[in-house]
């Protein structure tokens, strides 16, 4: 099998790995970092959503052999303390259900916040859209969004 | 005070002391997970704990450990019920952890997440598991000190004496307090006095979550652990025949590859009746056995009748107009009513199989011995596995163990055991511990989905528009989603209700509010057709058959308390200033019953680009206390977008018995741009026992969202889900 030298959280990996193995897969199974969740393999849910080079991607949909090389972020190296001003305004806002895709959307909702500091509604929701929550707690993420946009 | 018979005997503690403290537990702490919320501010770790009760346990430094006995699937309880055992207790919350229990059904009753019922079943015993353990470390100082218990005051994990000066922390006496005897009788709080309960409470978990710590069972590690997946039939009526076998074993990182099978002499309500023959595949990682499962090629042999969407509809009109129903309820003579009416209204309503589709796909870890089985992971329902597991495994239950770990997702698809019960036959097959994990693509098209429903609904009004006849006829498959006994019986004085069932091999079974989240909305539109057929205030309207219900109920019980339900309706309509127009906004209102809580919503829509927009929602609930009212808040948000998303935009069809959508490209969920904008919830006040909030919060947004589109169409919805396919993804 094949090496691939990553860099997650900035810490050097080198895994062993199909070619064609997807990011999440090698995240979770190789090197632990679960906080990365599978949902639907197939980019259409962003439970999987890590940032690579700064910009929300689905490690679903990302060969091992495309992240070589590149900056790749997963919640467990959002922040040190778990204290990233996503991470602090979804507690204040109690967002999680069962919890199981906050951390895809998280990732998503900081992305988009590095990138629009100040998002208006309609930008919310382009950028969340891809983010299922299925216990329902959007109307919560889009308040602790605009929360974080202020922290 | 309350004083309430503490129903267990000294015997009983320490049987459930000895298992808490010892090896079950010990075998649990498999990650840092299963141990709730961060480690308490400025107390330090304990060095020794004291097992009070199967609920409680008690630190040197005055931290205390409250198990939590039941599943948690998002509904919240990991922190909802330890908040009621610390209520009674007297504890400051900020030094309370909450660990998972194990399932013991030798201490804990109902340990299953289903119907609502958590709160509603377990309030008096969580009660009396802190209270009973209060009074024993009460008694604990009172021997210390040498004085009557009277003349003792406890608050926040500190007992002091009336008139002294000497305290003691729960933390110091704690050890003394294993020791004293169980009270027979102990003192409950009174509503009133409750410091912690009605106050909102941060989830437990909620550190954990946000940070991507290990909690649920896909996140499961265990040493020397294999991974196993399943292949299923691609269609119901399907069963495997062979498969290559040979050639699936020596591709890379593949262990083993055989086919098991789940069939159980005796099953149960919750077992498997589909896909009870499977292919197994064992191998190091989820990726090769994803590569294994795409390189299957499998006989499969046709075995029963390969069912589609078309047939489903067809059979239930059929069943529906042959007229071979069961009566449910019969007031009145609903036939020379309607033959007398100056007005009758007929419309029927339908409504698709759905999956579950819980985030968290199905799984589950097994570590089968010759003699033993260990069995970790989501499950809604842990007794009913280990039975089960017991029947698979010819073992005697005592020999099983399950263990839950944090649901990511249940709405009923985890009542089921079938992932649990394949994980162990696995396990025993391959010899060795692996854990099961299911594709999206497995696990929506091997469901226990929602049965596929129609009803027809029939009203007659009198000359001076009043509501003189009603009747419902529900079929589907496999059951009718009719409830004879719930509104408007009672407040009609001519009512049938009629029932007829039809078969299907999809299998199918509980989905958040089951026939509820059916009903609902089929009924509360209809009702709102009526009313405007009477040319009455739809809340008016409602509020009218309450009275009657109240004043001068028809026939029989009926399952509902009218005041209640008609209280939820006044409340919204205050919250949602009704009667308010604004140009544009398009209201809807609906009320349901069930699961023993009240609900009333009233959505306002607009239309924007030509696209229903919810901009608000207003719900009014009746459960009684609330425990944790943000949760509360929380739970009743998520009812309401599950609702409007279902019946917006979700089915599942099939094709020659296979299930024509397979994963989030086909199917759809409602995402972030078609969420409401805003949803409110207010609260009845009053002190009346705690009903659930899992299920009453959906029913009623079916409804109140098919009303506020007429308004903004012009058109009624009487077909689920109300818009064609249409993918919107980020």
């Amino acid at each position: 099998m094949p090496t691939f030298n990553l860099k997650i959280n900035n810490e050097n990996h080198t895994v062993e790995a199909d070619m064609d193995t997807s990011l999440l897969w090698v995240l979770r199974d190789t090197l632990g970092l679960v906080g990365t969740k599978y949902g639907c393999g197939i980019g259409q849910c962003g439970a999987c959503t890590v940032h690579v080079d700064g910009n929300a991607m689905r490690s679903c949909l990302l060969q091992v052999s495309q992240a070589s090389g590149m900056e790749i972020t997963t919640i467990e190296g959002l922040s040190k303390e778990g204290d990233h001003p996503v991470q602090q305004a979804w507690l204040e806002h109690d967002v999680p259900q069962c919890g199981y895709c906050q951390a895809g959307q998280i990732m998503t909702a900081a992305a988009l916040l590095k990138n629009n500091p100040n998002p208006s509604d309609k930008d919310i929701e382009g950028a969340m859209n891809g983010n299922i929550c299925r216990c329902g707690t959007y109307v919560r993420i889009k308040e602790a969004i605009k929360t974080a946009s202020k922290l | 005070m309350t004083k309430i018979r503490t129903q267990y005997d000294r015997r009983s503690f320490l049987k459930i002391s000895a298992a808490a403290g010892g090896g079950m537990l010990i075998g649990f702490s498999w990650l840092t997970g299963c141990v709730s919320s961060s480690e308490p501010e400025g107390l330090a770790i304990p060095n020794e704990w004291f097992e009070i009760n199967g609920y409680i346990k008690i630190g040197d430094t005055g931290m205390v450990t409250i198990y939590s006995p039941n599943p948690e699937i998002g509904q919240n309880v990991r922190t909802s019920m330890p908040m009621i055992v610390a209520e009674e207790l007297d504890v400051d919350w900020k030094n309370v952890v909450v660990e998972q229990a194990p399932l013991n059904t030798g201490f804990y009753q109902n340990q299953f997440a289903g119907g609502s019922l958590s709160i509603r079943l377990s309030w008096n015993a969580l009660r009396m598991a802190g209270a009973t353990a209060r009074r024993m470390l009460l008694d604990a100082a009172a021997k210390e000190w040498n004085i009557p218990v009277s003349d003792l005051t406890v608050a926040q994990g500190v007992i002091k004496e009336k008139n002294g000066e000497r305290s003691i922390g729960y933390g110091e006496i704690a050890s003394k307090a294993v020791g004293m005897e169980v009270p027979e009788e102990v003192e409950l709080k009174e509503v009133k006095d409750f410091k912690l309960i009605s106050t909102s409470v941060k989830n437990v978990d909620g550190k954990k979550i946000v940070t991507g710590k290990p909690l649920f069972g896909l996140d499961f590690q265990r040493e020397g652990m294999h991974l196993a997946m399943i292949q299923h039939p691609p269609a119901f009526g399907m069963t495997v025949k062979d498969f290559n076998q040979d050639e699936i074993k020596s591709m890379p990182g593949i262990k083993d590859a055989f086919i098991i099978d789940t069939s159980l002499e005796k099953p149960g309500r919750f077992d498997e009746i589909g896909f009870k023959q499977l292919i197994a595949i064992v191998g190091d990682s989820t990726w090769q056995l994803m590569k294994a499962k795409k390189a299957l090629k499998a006989n499969w042999e046709v075995v029963g009748e390969l069912e589609d969407t078309q047939m489903h509809q067809d059979r239930m009109e059929t069943m529906l107009a042959s007229g071979k129903f069961q009566q449910g309820r019969k007031d009145g003579d609903t036939e020379a009513a309607f033959k007398k009416a100056a007005k009758v209204i007929e419309r029927t309503y339908s409504a698709p199989f759905i999956a579950h589709n819980t985030m968290e796909p199905m799984n589950f870890f097994a570590n089968v011995t010759d003699d033993s089985a260990e069995l970790i992971g989501p499950t809604q329902q842990p007794k009913a596995l280990e039975d089960s597991a017991a029947q698979l495994l010819n073992l005697p239950v005592e020999n099983i163990t399950v263990n839950m770990t944090r649901i990511g997702g249940g709405f009923g698809r985890r009542l089921y055991q079938h992932f649990g019960i394949e994980a162990a036959a696995i396990s025993k097959k391959f010899g060795g511990p692996i854990k099961l994990i299911y594709t999206r693509e497995d696990d929506m098209t091997q469901g226990t989905y929602r049965p596929t429903y129609i009803s027809k609904y029939k009203a007659g009004l009198d000359e001076n528009n009043n509501l003189i006849a009603f009747s419902v006829q529900g079929t589907g498959m496999p059951e009718s989603a009719v409830f004879p006994n719930r509104f408007p019986a009672g407040a009609v004085e001519n009512y049938t209700a009629e029932s007829v069932a039809e078969n299907t091999n999809i299998t199918t079974g509980a989905w958040r509010a089951p026939r509820s989240n059916f009903t609902a909305g089929a009924e509360q539109a209809f009702i709102d057709e009526v009313a405007e057929l009477a040319g009455k205030d739809p809340i008016d309207f409602r509020l009218e058959l309450f009275d009657r219900a109240i004043n001068n109920p028809v026939g029989g019980r009926h399952e509902y308390e009218a005041e209640r339900y008609a209280g939820v309706l006044k409340l919204v309509k205050e919250k949602s200033n009704w009667g308010e127009t604004k140009p544009g906004v398009h209201r809807g209102v609906a009320a349901y019953f069930c699961h023993s809580t009240y609900v009333a919503e009233v959505i306002d829509l607009v239309m924007e680009d030509g696209e229903p927009k919810i901009k608000n929602v207003w719900c009014a609930v009746d459960c009684g206390i609330v425990v944790n009212p943000d949760a509360a808040i929380n739970i009743i948000q998520g009812g309401v977008v599950d609702g409007v998303g279902h019946a917006m935009y979700s089915q599942l069809t099939f094709n020659n018995g296979a299930p024509n959508e397979m994963n989030f490209d086909r199917y759809q969920l409602i995402r972030h741009s078609q969420a409401p904008e805003k949803i409110e919830v207010f609260f009845v006040q009053n002190e009346i026992e705690p009903t659930g909030l899992g299920e009453p919060g959906l029913p009623p947004a079916i409804g109140a969202l098919a009303n506020a589109l007429y308004g903004a169409t012009g058109k009624r919805y009487y077909k689920q889900p109300f818009v064609s396919y249409q993918p919107v993804t980020g």
